[in-house]
């Protein structure tokens, strides 16, 4: 593998500040964006080079457990932020962080035990870019769904209670929008695994091709993640929209929207 | 409790409205009036169990909290003011197909079952949902403002096809409208929901 110096580094970085000068022309708003952007790159990715290099050497499976929790915690806290219209009190960073962890969890440990069987199973070094995958593309498919449905939700209030009026159980009143909103969450995924190869080369597979790996090997990885990864996001969406779905409706199968934060863009508005 | 009373209302209230008692005897339709934003239509969805409220409802005796939502639902049917579609056609919306009596009851050639909801006028889809709601066979009907959208003739029509079906079903209905001469046509009696949330029955005048 060829070493990057410094030197190389800084000329990358001197392309960001070339386009953080273009970009300021237009708007400098833009310009300081980038900027603080690509210095958090910088700061967070060193710090987690660090890290993982401390947790490596150590590989003790406590510490490696409580990464594992900070991740999952962050993740958590960015599906709860995500949504226009959050679920009151804990639920909404409940349902979105116990669905990560029913599905990132399950399927990381899967992989490890079943599929990779490394000794020891928790070495860091697949245990937590596995789980971080899993976790970041889980993330994005379950914010994306329960956004998706606690707005239509608010939205098609009338639809859902036209139905309870007729006799329709929770279930059958909110099944079209839950059906929408787990589609939605899919379609990400869905998309990566249609072009992958074709449109675009998946990043994991490159950076293992660019440290020298054979391309077959690396392909067979990449296989594998996209699959975990989808299995991942699917299991976490079908899981998130149960809960969701069941919280907006109390036992009398009442729909319950006063259980959602009013809209951040309203908020905005007012 | 009278042997043929069908639906009983005790002390329902729902945030500050209320509290409502009333009893209704099979074929019976009663008023139920008050400004605008005044809580009629919430005391209506609380009957329809669709709104968490105090007090308690009873149907033949059966408290609303031990049947099924659904049931109660299917029984204790509301038709609210703006109806909701959701299908592309009519047809799909009807539990079962509604036999051509039915629909020309209402002025509708059954050609009905197949115009798109887009189409529809405020008015049609207010009759479409009063034919929607009464293919339920509910015990007890739930009438907002029914005939708002309706001219003069559909009005008449409409409120004919209440009056039959509570006759021939010995179903009750309690009917929110703000129309006086109408409510005095169409009623036995009359409760008003007045400022603060308080309701009592008007005297006959």
């Amino acid at each position: 593998m060829i070493h990057l110096s410094h030197w190389d580094l800084v000329l990358a970085a001197l392309l960001v500040l070339l386009l953080a000068f273009l970009s300021g022309r237009l708007q400098r708003q833009l310009r300081n964006q980038i900027l603080v952007a690509a210095l958090r790159t910088t700061v967070q990715l060193l710090l987690i080079g660090l890290v993982l290099k401390w947790l490596f050497d150590l590989a003790h499976p406590a510490f490696i457990g409580l990464i594992s929790l900070v991740m999952l915690t962050v993740a958590g806290r960015e599906v709860m932020v995500r949504q226009g219209r959050r679920l009151t009190g804990w639920w909404s960073f409940g349902v979105g962080t116990f669905s990560m962890f029913l599905s990132s969890f399950t399927v990381t440990l899967f992989a490890l035990w079943v599929i990779i069987g490394n000794e020891p199973w928790y070495a860091p070094q697949y245990a937590i870019p596995l789980l971080g995958m899993l976790l970041g593309n889980t993330m994005n498919g379950i914010s994306i769904a329960m956004d998706r449905l606690t707005q239509s939700a608010w939205q098609q209030r009338q639809q859902i209670e036209g139905r309870l009026m007729l006799g329709a159980t929770a279930t059958e009143a909110i099944c079209d929008l839950k059906r929408e909103a787990a589609r939605s969450g899919l379609i990400p995924i869905i998309n990566a695994m249609a072009a992958a190869g074709v449109v675009s080369l998946p990043g994991m597979m490159t950076g293992q091709i660019l440290a020298g790996a054979d391309p077959v090997e690396a392909v067979k990885y990449q296989i594998m993640i996209m699959f975990l990864i989808s299995v991942g996001t699917g299991l976490g969406t079908l899981a998130s929209l149960g809960l969701v779905s069941r919280r907006l409706f109390d036992e009398r199968h009442r729909l319950r929207l006063d259980r959602l934060h009013v809209g951040n863009g309203d908020r905005r508005a007012s | 409790m009278n042997r043929s009373e069908l639906f009983r209302v005790r002390n329902l209230a729902v945030a500050d409205i209320g509290p409502l008692d009333l009893a209704l005897q099979p074929g019976e339709c009663v008023g139920l009036t008050g400004a605008s934003g005044s809580g009629k239509s919430r005391l209506l969805r609380a009957l329809a169990d669709l709104d968490p409220h105090r007090g308690g409802m009873w149907l033949d005796g059966e408290a609303a909290g031990s049947l099924k939502p659904w049931d109660w639902r299917r029984r204790v049917a509301l038709l609210p003011a703006e109806s909701a579609w959701w299908h592309d056609t009519v047809g799909p919306h009807f539990p079962d197909e509604p036999d051509a009596a039915a629909l020309s009851a209402l002025g509708f050639k059954p050609e009905v079952l197949g115009w798109r909801i887009d189409r529809l006028s405020s008015g049609e889809k207010q009759r479409l949902a009063l034919l929607r709601v009464l293919a339920l066979r509910p015990r007890v009907l739930l009438l907002d403002e029914p005939t708002a959208n309706l001219d003069r003739d559909n009005a008449g029509r409409a409120e004919a096809l209440i009056r039959d079906y509570l006759d021939g079903s010995g179903a009750a209905a309690i009917w929110v409208g703000h129309d006086q001469a109408q409510l005095r046509k169409v009623a036995v009696r009359c409760y008003r929901v007045a400022a603060g949330g308080t309701i009592r029955e008007e005297q006959a005048a």
